[in-house]
Order: structure tokens, then C-alpha cells, then sequence
């Protein structure tokens, strides 16, 4: 394997583009988790990178800062610039990807605020599909705003609508797929279409999915944002995030994360990487655990609905199924005749997983949407977002899938 | 509730000040007590610590044990259970031993006057031969380092408890995954979790988990009187590790059985030392205690002089060569030239460390590419 191979894997599934004696493509997934990025000989000759805590980096003389101006030299100068660690988790998730440039932030929302800070002016227009996290609606709609940008929301998957909202002013198309908490799956390659054929940048929020599961940018999406909060730090235990682009598209990314300062500190860029090299491991077992649970759900009386793309009830389930290479560990239902305090019994019967936001990590959470995210919004605004007071939104981390269902189980007959 | 899940669960309540999903790591070296001659739960941390009482409790919770103690390295577990015997005692162990504990148990016990014999445990008429009335502790490891000899640990622990000894376990290798030695009747596990448990070639750390209160508190008393206690930020990377432990042994243990096949058949290779093999002395009983897997430890003697394993050793692009093993990324090392480097040529053939035998370490990278990395190093012998 070469060091390019292990670089850049290919799409998942797209066995086609890869000679039959290279590895499959998951195969080298496994590898790359734990070697891309990284340099074969360390700092020290230690099997794992150090922890630079440096805040600023030396030049020996003059001369050397002046070099390292006129030639660009590729070299640590300031802490907010970058350091050594982070740079081998960006190069590790490039890797992952297929990106060319990954940038990191410390955490999902500075990355979606840093990349559309960059990439916009007071006057341009951005269209976003309805159905996501609701900070990114809110910096959207009530933030970008202040600074002369204005945006409209379409109804998910609706392309149709968001091509018609397309004006000269339009420079981004935004989405998440699968969607928080209806994990919708939006069609990625018409979605970049619409991009492509208008001239305006494409960004999905895939964090719900992240790269084992899914590659936009090989289906020819722009931009491609995660939470690594998530599934890619995975231990509920930091916070992160990353946008990951062309090298030609991102430069100006970069350059303004070093203006605002967003940046991972070198201990949480450590946690990270180290989180990454047992990600495809956790992917799948959450993948499995995601849809024994979805299974065992969509099979209960008192469900009313189970809302994950790997079931076949679900309305983006063929798309999901021809573009992704599992479906994750969240899966959001509704409580069959239940109000929202019924639905909260289900919540509090429950022993192993944690109420709590957030998710992707190996510890199993559960939240009631309605009471964690939309609490303060009027009944109207969550009929809107399709918010219910039945809904449940479950994150199945990596433990046995036998003692969530048998939790969940316990939980729902006893708390009918 | 299963395996898997206590690994993620158990010990790591969310902090109950702050609803925290993953517990603070407490650096503090002391705590504040509730009154002068009171003491809370936490007094100083060599004595205990949050953060380390909650690896402890979910490593107890794996092994199936009442309580485990913490250690700054798998060295200092093991000294902990030497240090708790007497001038006069006597130690059997076994002869496929990992270096560091026949260093200890040859140059330091014998210090204090103990004595200490090493046996083939393969061979349980050879254990029981070697008891004397003074034998307190029996010392095995399975697999052994680097011969992978698989030793009987139910029938070793009725051989020392008819002889009023207690069983030590080094199940380093093993790990609770495939393995819980307490459950076969052994009285200490002892683990360098600087290898499975860390996982992550990030952190030096050692345990021990028994299952008798009183043990635990014996060797407690030894712990905090002698001091070599696991920090606070490796007692978090190490409860980070276990909560992958059993995902990440069982990829490992499956992408060796796939290797240690592959090189059996290999030209080039003469001999596979790897329990997961029929052909395998101990491979029976490895599969009755080791629940249908082998480990990720492989070592195998390749068709050349020690010139050629040199070589072979250091000719590898995924394989680093260096010591250790146990964590993601795969290990090499030629035992003859590095672990066991200070034995004089007859020693080693005595043991069995042959001029070309390689050890190697399989971490979490796709069977292919290792395979190919191997490929590629014979190429180069
Ligand atoms: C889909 C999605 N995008 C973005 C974010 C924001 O990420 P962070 O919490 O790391 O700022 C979240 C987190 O809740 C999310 O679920
Ligand atoms: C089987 C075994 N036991 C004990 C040890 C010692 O552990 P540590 O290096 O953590 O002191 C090792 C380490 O190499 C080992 O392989």
C-alpha cells in the first residue's frame, strides 16, 4: 500500500474505481484510522505524536523569520496559526474523507460559523434545507442578518424549491444528511448539482453520518462540516469540528480561523486523533446497535413511528441505502398516545442511557427534543420543525445492543 | 449487564455536581476533610484518588474481581505482590516469562530472600514437582512471552491452593476479553495496561484485581505504603481505553488469526509460535480459555540467520519496530536482538528464542495491508 492509497480511500461501495489486488476500500478505512496523517518517524522517535503546548514557536535568527516570510516556508509560527498535532488530526481527517484540506475548529458551531464568515458579504444570500440542528438555523437566520446576509429556508429534500430560491445574490446551499433529529437523507448528488449548474458553493453538515458512512464530497458536494464533538472524537469527552474542502476553497477558511481564533486546543487535537484510530471500529458497532434498536423499536406496540433511514418504512430509505455504508446510531421515534409527559416516563425509566444532548459518543444518550433543544418555542414553531411532544431522539453508543433494547424494553412496559 | 457495556458503565457515574457524562479528572494531590480526625472518602491521593478509583472500578467490574488497584506500571503490580511476601517464601513461575518480572523475581526478591523457581507451566507435573513447603505463590502468564505457551489456569490455581499458595495470573496478553482468570479459580490478575488496556501506546500503567477483600486489602496496605500508584491523566486514558477494550481485542484477535494462517503457509517461514493454530500445543485448551480466540500476539521464526530477522525486522512500513505491544498500530521486534538481547546465544536456544524468531504485535490495520507489509519485508531478507 502506498502512502497515496492509504491517503485517499476511495467512496464507500465505489469498489469499481479500485483494482482487484488493492485492498478494499474498507480495509484500508481501517488503516488510514490509525496511520494517515501521521509521520512514520515522530518527534522523538515516539510511536505517538507529542502534545505540543506551545503557545509560539522559535526562529533562530532574523534571517529565519525573514525566510520564513519570503518563502512561505511551511513552519509553526503562533499557536492560533496552527500546531503539529492539529495538523496530523486535519491531515488524518482529509484522509478520511477524500478531502484535500480538512480545517479544524473547537467545536461544530465555530466551524459552520468560521466557513460561512469566510465565504460570505453583507448582500449575498444563502438557502438551507428546514429540517437541522437548531443553533445552525438560529446563527443562520437571526445572526447572519446583522452582517447584510440574508437566508431562506426550503423544505428538506425539496430540490425543486431550492433551485427556484436560487437568485444572483445565492452563494451557498446548505444541508445536513441525514438530518437532526428526522435524519432525512438528502440525494447528494443533485443537491450538488443544483451547485454545480448554478455556480454557487455546496456545504453539507454530514456529522450525523460522518466519512464511514458517507462521502459527499466524492459525490460533489463543496464542503463537508463535522461536529467532531461526535462520532469522530467519539468519547463524549471534547469538543471539536472540522470543514473539509478543496485546498483552493478552504485557503480563505484557514486564513480566517487564524483572524478569529477558533482554534482546538493541542490536548483536545490529541484526544481527537487518538479517538480517530478506533472510529471505524465504533461506526460500526453503532451502526449495528443503531439498527437493532430502530428494528426492536419499529416492532413495539407503543410505537407509534420510527424515524431511521435503514428501516424500509423510511422515506429516504432507497436513497440511503444506495449511498451509505451504515446508518449511524441515532434513531428518533414517537411514543404511540403519549403527550410530552408520557413520552418524558419513557425517558425517565430508562437506566443506561444518559439524559443529556449531544451524541455519537460510546456512551448511549437520550433527550426529548421538545424539552431539551425547543423548549422555549411556541407550539406553532415546533409543528414547523415537526418537532412532537411524543418524539424521543436516542443516541445508541457502542455498548450490547441486547441491554439497550432490554432497557428500552423495561422502559416502555413499564412506564405505559 | 454485558461485557461491552460495563466497560463503558460502570465506574464512570456521571459526576453528580455537575451532571459531567465522563468524570473530572482530579489532578488534586489532597483533599479537604470534613473535620480533624475525620476523614472523607478521599484523603491523599497516593492513598486514593476519583480518577483512579474509577479505572480500578471498572477494570474489578471486567475481571469479575472485588476491587482492583491501580498502578504507575505493570512492573510496579507485579513488585506490589512480591512485596507483600516474606524472607523465606518461595515462588514458582513459569519460564515463558516476560523479561522485566524474571529480572524482578531473580534480582530484586532475591534480595529480600525469596526464593524462585521457573518451570514449564505447560506442563502441570513439572508445576506440582516444583512446590516446596515454603512456596506461597504461583506466577504464570498466558500466552507466555515470546513462546505464546498457553498454561492451564483452573488447573494451576486447585494445584496451589492444595498447597496453601495463591495463583498470580500475568493475563497482560489474555486481557479480560478473552480471559478472566479470577472466574478459573486464580487469586490476583495482574495486567501492564500499558499494552490492551491503554490500547493506545499513550499511557504506562499496571493492575492487579483479586477476588478475596482481605487479599485486596493486604495489598492495598503494600500499594500505599510503597507508593507506585497510577496518575490521574493515565487512570483517564486508560478507563478512555477500556471502554473500546473488547472491539478493539477482538478486530486484533481476528486480523492475527488471519496473519498467523497466512504465515504458516508461508515459504519463508519455518515455525508459527500462535495459540490459534492447530498445530499449536496449547491450542485446545486455548480455546476452552480464551472463548474462541487466540490473542494478537503472534511470534514466528523465519527461514534465516539473525542477520536475516535484523533485516526482516527493520525492512516493515506499517509495523514499527519497538518493544511493547497491545495498542492500534502494529508492533515488530526480533526478541534475539532486543527483548531478550542480554541471554547469550545458548541461553536462547535453551529458551527457544531462535536467531530468526520475530514477535509481533497486530494493531488495528486492515489484514491486506498488513499481510502486504510482511510480503514486502521477506522480499528484503
Ligand atoms: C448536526 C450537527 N451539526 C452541528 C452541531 C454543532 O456542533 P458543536 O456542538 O460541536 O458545536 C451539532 C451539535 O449538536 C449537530 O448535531
Ligand atoms: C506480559 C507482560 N507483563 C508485564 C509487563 C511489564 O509491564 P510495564 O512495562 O507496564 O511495566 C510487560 C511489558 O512489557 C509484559 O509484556
Amino acid at each position: 500500500m502506498s502512502h497515496a492509497q492509504m491517503t485517499r480511500p476511495t467512496a464507500p461501495g465505489d469498489i469499481s474505481s479500485v483494482s482487484p489486488s488493492l485492498p478494499t476500500p474498507e480495509q484500508q478505512f481501517a488503516t488510514a484510522a490509525v496511520h494517515a496523517g501521521e509521520a512514520r518517524q515522530k518527534p522523538g522517535d515516539a510511536i505517538t505524536d507529542p502534545i505540543f503546548c506551545a503557545s509560539t514557536y522559535t526562529f533562530a535568527d532574523t534571517q529565519s523569520v525573514i525566510d520564513f516570510i519570503e518563502q512561505e516556508q511551511p513552519r509553526e509560527e503562533y499557536g492560533r496559526y496552527g500546531n503539529p498535532g492539529e495538523r496530523v488530526v486535519e491531515r488524518k481527517l482529509a484522509a478520511l474523507e477524500g478531502a484535500e484540506e480538512a480545517v479544524l475548529y473547537s467545536s461544530g458551531m465555530a466551524a459552520l460559523v468560521g466557513l460561512l464568515m469566510a465565504k460570505l458579504s453583507a448582500g449575498d444570500e444563502v438557502i438551507f434545507f428546514d429540517e437541522c440542528y437548531h443553533r445552525s438555523r438560529e446563527f443562520c437566520t437571526k445572526h447572519l442578518g446583522r452582517f447584510g446576509v440574508t437566508t431562506r429556508q426550503v423544505k428538506t429534500c425539496d430540490y425543486a424549491a431550492m433551485e427556484a430560491a436560487i437568485t444572483p445574490k445565492t452563494r451557498m446551499l446548505i444541508s445536513e444528511s441525514p438530518t437532526n433529529p428526522h435524519l432525512s437523507v438528502v440525494d447528494l448528488e443533485r443537491f450538488a448539482e443544483i451547485g454545480r449548474k448554478r455556480g454557487v458553493d455546496t456545504l453539507i453538515d454530514a456529522t450525523l453520518a460522518t466519512p464511514y458512512n458517507l462521502r459527499p464530497i466524492a459525490a460533489g458536494v463543496d464542503f463537508v462540516l463535522h461536529s467532531a464533538t461526535k462520532y469522530l472524537g467519539g468519547h463524549n469527552d471534547l469538543l471539536a469540528g472540522v470543514v473539509l474542502g478543496s485546498k483552493e476553497k478552504m485557503e480563505p477558511v484557514r486564513n480566517l480561523r487564524g483572524i478569529m481564533g477558533a482554534v482546538n486546543g493541542p490536548q483536545n487535537c490529541y484526544l481527537l486523533g487518538r479517538g480517530l484510530k478506533t472510529f471505524e471500529l465504533r461506526m460500526q458497532r453503532h451502526n449495528e446497535n443503531g439498527m437493532m434498536v430502530a428494528e426492536f423499536l419499529a416492532g413495539h406496540p407503543r410505537i407509534e413511528r420510527v424515524y431511521y433511514p435503514g428501516l424500509p418504512t423510511h422515506p429516504y430509505y432507497e436513497i440511503a441505502r444506495k449511498t451509505m455504508r451504515g446508518f449511524g446510531g441515532l434513531v428518533t421515534f414517537l411514543v404511540k398516545d403519549a403527550d410530552w409527559r408520557a413520552t418524558a416516563d419513557v425517558i425517565d425509566a430508562v437506566k443506561i442511557p444518559r439524559i443529556a444532548p449531544s451524541l455519537g459518543g460510546v456512551e448511549s444518550l437520550i433527550e426529548q427534543p421538545l424539552v431539551m433543544s425547543y423548549y422555549q418555542q411556541t407550539p406553532e414553531a415546533r409543528k414547523q420543525f415537526g418537532i412532537y411532544d411524543n418524539m424521543i431522539r436516542m443516541s445508541c453508543g457502542i455498548e450490547s445492543a441486547d441491554d439497550l433494547i432490554a432497557d428500552l424494553s423495561q422502559a416502555l412496559d413499564g412506564a405505559a | 449487564m454485558q461485557f461491552r457495556t460495563r466497560a463503558i458503565h460502570v465506574g464512570n457515574e456521571p459526576c453528580p455536581q455537575t451532571g459531567a457524562v465522563v468524570p473530572p479528572i482530579h489532578l488534586a494531590t489532597t483533599f479537604v476533610q470534613p473535620g480533624a480526625g475525620e476523614w472523607g472518602e478521599f484523603d491523599y491521593s497516593r492513598s486514593g484518588n476519583p480518577t483512579r478509583k474509577s479505572f480500578e472500578t471498572t477494570l474489578a467490574s471486567l475481571e469479575g474481581g472485588v476491587g482492583a488497584l491501580a498502578f504507575a506500571t505493570g512492573m510496579a503490580a507485579t513488585h506490589c505482590v512480591i512485596a507483600s511476601l516474606k524472607s523465606g517464601d518461595h515462588v514458582v513461575a513459569c519460564s515463558d516469562i516476560y523479561g522485566g518480572t524474571y529480572r524482578l523475581l531473580h534480582k530484586i526478591a532475591n534480595r529480600a530472600g525469596i526464593t524462585v523457581t521457573l518451570v514449564d507451566t505447560a506442563d502441570l507435573a513439572k508445576v506440582a514437582a516444583a512446590f516446596t513447603p515454603a512456596t506461597k505463590l504461583l506466577w504464570i502468564e498466558s500466552p507466555g512471552n515470546p513462546r505464546m505457551s498457553i498454561t492451564d489456569i483452573e488447573a494451576c490455581a486447585n494445584l496451589a491452593h492444595g498447597r496453601g499458595a495463591l495463583l498470580g495470573v500475568d493475563s497482560t496478553f489474555a486481557t479480560p476479553v478473552l480471559t478472566r482468570p479470577l472466574e478459573l479459580g486464580a487469586d490476583i490478575v495482574m495486567h501492564s495496561a500499558t499494552k490492551y488496556i491503554g490500547g493506545h501506546s499513550d499511557a504506562m500503567g499496571g493492575a492487579l484485581v483479586v477476588r478475596d477483600p482481605a487479599l485486596l486489602k493486604e495489598l492495598y496496605f503494600v500499594q500505599n505504603a510503597t507508593g507506585a500508584v497510577m496518575g490521574p491523566l493515565e487512570s483517564f486514558l486508560c478507563s478512555r481505553g477500556l471502554k473500546t477494550l473488547e472491539l478493539r481485542v477482538r478486530e486484533q484477535c481476528r486480523t492475527a488469526q488471519q496473519l498467523a494462517e497466512w504465515l504458516a503457509s508461508h515459504p519463508r517461514v519455518a515455525q508459527v509460535l500462535y495459540p490459534g493454530l492447530t498445530g499449536h500445543a496449547g491450542h485446545e485448551l486455548a480455546r476452552r480459555q480464551m472463548g474462541g480466540q487466540f490473542g494478537a500476539m503472534i511470534s514466528f521464526e523465519i527461514r534465516g540467520d539473525l542477520a536475516a530477522g535484523k533485516r526482516f525486522a527493520e525492512s516493515t512500513k506499517l509495523f514499527s519496530l519497538a518493544v511493547s505491544l497491545g495498542a492500534v498500530e502494529s508492533l515488530i521486534e526480533q526478541p534475539a536482538s532486543m527483548s531478550h538481547a542480554s541471554y547469550d546465544a545458548a541461553d536462547r536456544a535453551k529458551h527457544g528464542i531462535a536467531d530468526g524468531l520475530i514477535r509481533i504485535s497486530v494493531g488495528l490495520e486492515a489484514f491486506e495491508d498488513l499481510r502486504d507489509d510482511l510480503e514486502s519485508a521477506f522480499g528484503a531478507i
